[in-house]
C-alpha cells in the first residue's frame, strides 16, 4: 500500500485548457520519486494538488490518495477542507523554490519556525525555544537566525529555515518543488546533501521536483518526466538516462550529458 | 535614511503633541469662559486677550483652545468609526466567495462616488449639525476608502507563497490570518488611517466652515475661520491662528504617518540601517555574518 497514490490527476484552467492530463504515480513510504520537467509542465501544480491547494478557479478531476501512518486514508481531490487540514504537514508538506517569498518577511524565522513546531509536538514556552534552536541546528543554522526576519539571512540560510520548518511537520511525505533552483551553485549542493541526509535519517518518503537532471540524479532514481502536463515517461533513472524513448528525455539527458563533458574536460 | 524617518516621526509627535497638550489643557482651564462676550468686538492682541477677541467679543485664545479639542475629537472619532467599518467590510470581501467580494466591491465604489459633502448634508438633515454627525459622516466617507485598500491588501498577501506555504504545512485558516494575513496588512494599513486622521481633521473643518459641523459655543477652527472672513483685514488675527493651528496639527499627523511606516515594516527600516541585505540578490547575505543579529528591530538600528 503507497504512502501517496497518484492516478489520473487532471488539473484545468478556469478557462478549460489542460494543464496536468492523467499523470498517475506512486511514492511507497520512505521511497523516492523525482518528478522532472521544464517550467510550465506542471510540476509545481501536481504538488498543490497533492497538497489540496490548487490556485483559485482551477477543476482537479482523478484521484490522490494519501496514507501515511496514524492518519486516515484520505481521498485528497474533493475532500473538505477541515480533513485536508489535519493531513496536510503531518501526512506531507513542501519546501518551496523560492524561499524569500515562502517565508513571511514580517515574522522572525523562530517565530515562524515555533508555528509546526508548536502544533505537532505541543510545546510552549521554553521547550519550545529550545525546540526551535535544535532544528536550526538540524539543518546547521546558527542560533541568531532565530532572532532576524528572512530579508536579513542568506537565500541558502532561508532555504535551511524553510526546510526546518517543513521537517518540524514531522511529515510522512516531503514534497521539494526545486528547492535548490534559486539558490547559488555553491550554495545549492550544500542545501541538496543537507536535504538527502535530513529525509534518510527520518525516513521520510520524498518526491522531488525539478528541472534539472543532474540535481534530481542525486537525489532519487526513480523518476516520472513531465512534458506540458503529460507524463511522457517513468521509470529507473538510470534505464531512462540509457534508453530516454521520448523526445523531450532525449533533450535533457543531452544536455545533461554535454554539461557532464564539458566540466569533465575542464577537471583535466 | 532611518534616522531621517525616525526624525520625521519625532518632529511629527512634537507638532501634533502640542495641540493634543493644548487640548488637554482646555479641558480643565481656558484663559476665558467660551460663551464669554466681555472682551469687547474684536480686541487686538494684548493683555486680557493674548490673542485678541472676535467679532462678538469672545477671547480668540480660548476659542482655539476648545477648537484644538474639538478638532482631535473629529479626527480620532472619524478614524476611528471609519477604521472599525473599513477594514471590516475590507477583511470581509478580502476573504469572500466571489460573488459577495464583487458586491462589496460594487457598493463601496459608490460610496467613493459620492460626494462627502451631500453625505454630511444627509446626516445632518437625519440628525442635527453637531459634531458627533459631522464625525459620522466622515466617517462612513473615509470607511469605503479604507474598506477598499484593505480588500486589495488582504487580496495581495493571500496571494504570496508564504500563505500557500503555511497552509501546506497544515496552518488553520484562522491561524494564517491571525499570524500572517493581519501581521502583513497592519502596516500599510496603519500607514495610511494616520493620514486619513489628517484628512478627518480638514474635513471637520470644512464642514464647520459650511455650518454642518460643530455648534457653537463650542469652537471648531473652520467656524473660526468663517466668522474671521468678513473681518480678515482688521484683524487678521482670527484668520491666522486657526489656520495656522490646521496646518501644525495636520502636517504633525502627516508626518507621524510617514515615521510609522519605517516603525511598523522590519524589512524597510533595516534597509535603511545600511548594513542590511537587499533582499533581491539574496547570496549577498553570505558575508552579512555577525550583523544580522544587530539588526534587532527591537533595539532599532
Amino acid at each position: 500500500m503507497s504512502l501517496l497514490e497518484v492516478s489520473a490527476l487532471t488539473v484545468k484552467a478556469p478557462d478549460g485548457r489542460a494543464l496536468l492530463s492523467e499523470v498517475s504515480f506512486e511514492v511507497e513510504a520512505g521511497a523516492r520519486l523525482g518528478l522532472i520537467g521544464e517550467s510550465g509542465s506542471g510540476k509545481s501544480l501536481t504538488a498543490l494538488a497533492i497538497m489540496g491547494l490548487p490556485p483559485a478557479g482551477m477543476t482537479v478531476s482523478g484521484s490522490v490518495v494519501l496514507d501515511a501512518p496514524g492518519l486516515p486514508r484520505t481521498q485528497v481531490v474533493g475532500a473538505p477542507e477541515r480533513a485536508l487540514n489535519g493531513l496536510r504537514g503531518r501526512a506531507a508538506t513542501v519546501v518551496f523554490q523560492e524561499p524569500l517569498t515562502a517565508l513571511d518577511p514580517l515574522a522572525k524565522v523562530g517565530r515562524q519556525l515555533a508555528e509546526p513546531l508548536r502544533r505537532t509536538r505541543g510545546l510552549r514556552g521554553s521547550p519550545l525555544r529550545a525546540a526551535v534552536l535544535a532544528a536550526l541546528e538540524e539543518v546547521r543554522l546558527p542560533e541568531r537566525v532565530a532572532g532576524a526576519y528572512p530579508h536579513e539571512i542568506s537565500g541558502g540560510q532561508r532555504q535551511r529555515a524553510a526546510i526546518a520548518m517543513a521537517l518540524a511537520c514531522e511529515p510522512a511525505l516531503l514534497i521539494a518543488d526545486e528547492p535548490t533552483t534559486a539558490l547559488d551553485v555553491t550554495v545549492q549542493a550544500e542545501v541538496l546533501a543537507l536535504l538527502d541526509g535530513l529525509v534518510s535519517a527520518r525516513r521520510m518518503a520524498l518526491l522531488f521536483i525539478s528541472h534539472d537532471l543532474a540535481v534530481v540524479a542525486r537525489v532519487t532514481d526513480r523518476v516520472v518526466v513531465l512534458k506540458e502536463g503529460l507524463a511522457v515517461e517513468s521509470g529507473n533513472l538510470l534505464d531512462i538516462v540509457g534508453e530516454p524513448r521520448h523526445p523531450y528525455t532525449r533533450d535533457l539527458v543531452s544536455s545533461a550529458r554535454r554539461l557532464d563533458s564539458a566540466l569533465d574536460w575542464g577537471a583535466r | 535614511m532611518s534616522r531621517r524617518r525616525s526624525a520625521t516621526l519625532a518632529v511629527g509627535c512634537v507638532l501634533a503633541g502640542v495641540i493634543v497638550a493644548v487640548a488637554v489643557v482646555s479641558l480643565f482651564w481656558t484663559p476665558f469662559s467660551p460663551d464669554d462676550t466681555s472682551g469687547g468686538r474684536l480686541a487686538p492682541p494684548g493683555p486680557p486677550h493674548l490673542l485678541g477677541t472676535d467679532k462678538l467679543g469672545r477671547d480668540l485664545l480660548t476659542q482655539l483652545m476648545i477648537g484644538a479639542r474639538v478638532a482631535l475629537t473629529a479626527g480620532i472619532g472619524s478614524v476611528a468609526l471609519g477604521g472599525v467599518i473599513g477594514v471590516a467590510a475590507g477583511l470581509l470581501a478580502g476573504f469572500a466567495v466571489r460573488w459577495l467580494d464583487d458586491t462589496i466591491s460594487a457598493l463601496l465604489d459608490i460610496l467613493i462616488a459620492f460626494p462627502t459633502l451631500l453625505l454630511a448634508m444627509l446626516v445632518v438633515a437625519a440628525r442635527e449639525a453637531s459634531l458627533g454627525s459631522a464625525i459620522l459622516a466622515i466617517g462612513l466617507a473615509m470607511s469605503s476608502i479604507v474598506a477598499r485598500l484593505t480588500r486589495v491588501l488582504v487580496k495581495r498577501v493571500l496571494a504570496q507563497d508564504y500563505i500557500t506555504a503555511s497552509r501546506t504545512s497544515g496552518t488553520s485558516w484562522p491561524r494564517v490570518v491571525a499570524e500572517h494575513v493581519l501581521p502583513n496588512i497592519w502596516p500599510t494599513l496603519l500607514v495610511n488611517l494616520a493620514l486619513q486622521l489628517g484628512l478627518a481633521v480638514l474635513a471637520e473643518a470644512s464642514l464647520s466652515y459650511l455650518g454642518l459641523g460643530t455648534p457653537p459655543p463650542n469652537a471648531s477652527w473652520g467656524r473660526m475661520l468663517q466668522e474671521a472672513q468678513a473681518t480678515v483685514l482688521t484683524a487678521p488675527a482670527g484668520a491666522i491662528a486657526p489656520g495656522v493651528l490646521l496646518v501644525v496639527l495636520v502636517v504633525g499627523v502627516n508626518l507621524i504617518a510617514d515615521g510609522l511606516r519605517d516603525v511598523a515594516d522590519p524589512t524597510r527600516r533595516a534597509r535603511g540601517s545600511g548594513s542590511a541585505v537587499d533582499p533581491g540578490s539574496p547570496a549577498m547575505g553570505l558575508d552579512q555574518g555577525g550583523s544580522a543579529v544587530d539588526l534587532d528591530p527591537r533595539r532599532g538600528p
